[in-house]
């Protein structure tokens, strides 16, 4: 089973390399943009066949060491 | 005093501290990360500075979870005494010894340079051999220094005067331009509820002889070593 986690960064926690990003689009020409958060994507491969199973050990890989739950959100995806 | 740094894939500083400490008269030992106790008799557990697993992931994560790591919590939670510098700050708050976490710098630089910081207690293990209010002058070396926590936990932290080392200028001013990585309230250090675990950005161990350019770092290793 495929599975996709998606981790962000809080609203309010302070983004500077998404702040870096949003000045280089402006700056290549790229207009409208209003903001830009950067975040980390992990695709993961599981042996378990039940998604309900997998979804518990992904929520335990995600709090144990995937997202810093102090200032990062998470997503899992069972895809 | 028996020191035991733990050393990680990618540290590179346990070199500066093990002679930091040796100079103070504490002896030390190496631990590498694997192992799943410290040495009989330690007082202190040293994390160093470095770039542990390569930053990978977020800078400490990986070995703020590694096996010797239990060990280091387990000799905090006895009230062994336990520091974490630069890279070592940032496993410390990953593992959860201390709160918060250390965020890439405001500017978004990686900052080299001397640095100013005012001691805000001296009546600590750590800081003994300095006064409550000294400005002492050390190095910074970090992309990801930059402290943040909860209002919550910046509040508790404040108010139960955890707060240990912050970056001033030399006549010990909280300004703008000293707080370079933007750390919220110019925080350097902190200190766990109990005193007895410390962890900070800068580098103290960088000046413990005149030679190579001062000595304002000595103090720590020398309360440690009192």
């Amino acid at each position: 089973m495929k599975a996709r986690i998606i981790v962000t960064l809080k609203t309010g926690v302070l983004d500077p390399q998404g702040k870096a990003i949003e000045a280089a689009l402006s700056s290549f020409g790229i207009s409208g943009v209003e903001g830009v958060r950067q975040g980390k994507v992990f695709d993961v491969e599981i042996a378990d066949t039940d998604a309900a199973s997998a979804e518990t050990t992904l929520k335990s890989a995600c709090e144990k060491l995937l997202a810093n739950t102090v200032v990062e959100n998470y997503e899992i995806e069972i895809v | 005093m028996r020191a035991a740094i733990v050393v990680f894939p990618g540290s590179n500083r346990d070199g500066d501290v093990a002679r930091a400490l040796r100079l103070a008269g504490a002896e030390v030992v190496k631990v590498w990360h694997t192992e799943t106790s410290l040495p009989d008799g330690t007082d202190l557990a040293v994390l160093p500075g470095g770039f542990s697993y390569g930053d990978y992931l977020r800078c400490g994560a990986i070995a703020g979870r590694a096996g010797a790591m239990d060990a280091v919590r387990a000799h905090a939670a006895r009230g062994g005494l336990v520091i974490g510098i630069c890279n070592g700050f940032q496993i410390l708050c990953e593992s959860g010894l201390l709160p918060g976490v250390l965020m890439r710098n405001v500017d978004r630089r990686f900052i080299c340079h001397r640095q100013m910081l005012r001691v805000e207690r001296a009546d600590t293990r750590f800081t003994s051999a300095y006064a409550k209010g000294q400005v002492i002058d050390v190095c910074v070396a970090h992309g990801e220094g930059n402290y943040f926590a909860d209002a919550d936990t910046i509040a508790r932290l404040e108010g139960e005067g955890r707060v240990a080392f912050r970056y001033s200028d030399a006549d010990g001013n909280l300004t703008v331009d000293a707080n370079r990585n933007g750390s919220l309230n110019s925080i350097a250090g902190i200190y766990s509820e109990k005193l007895n675990v410390l962890g900070m950005m800068p580098h103290p161990e960088n000046f413990v002889e005149g030679l190579v350019g001062g000595t304002d770092g000595r103090g720590l290793f020398e309360s440690l070593a009192a």
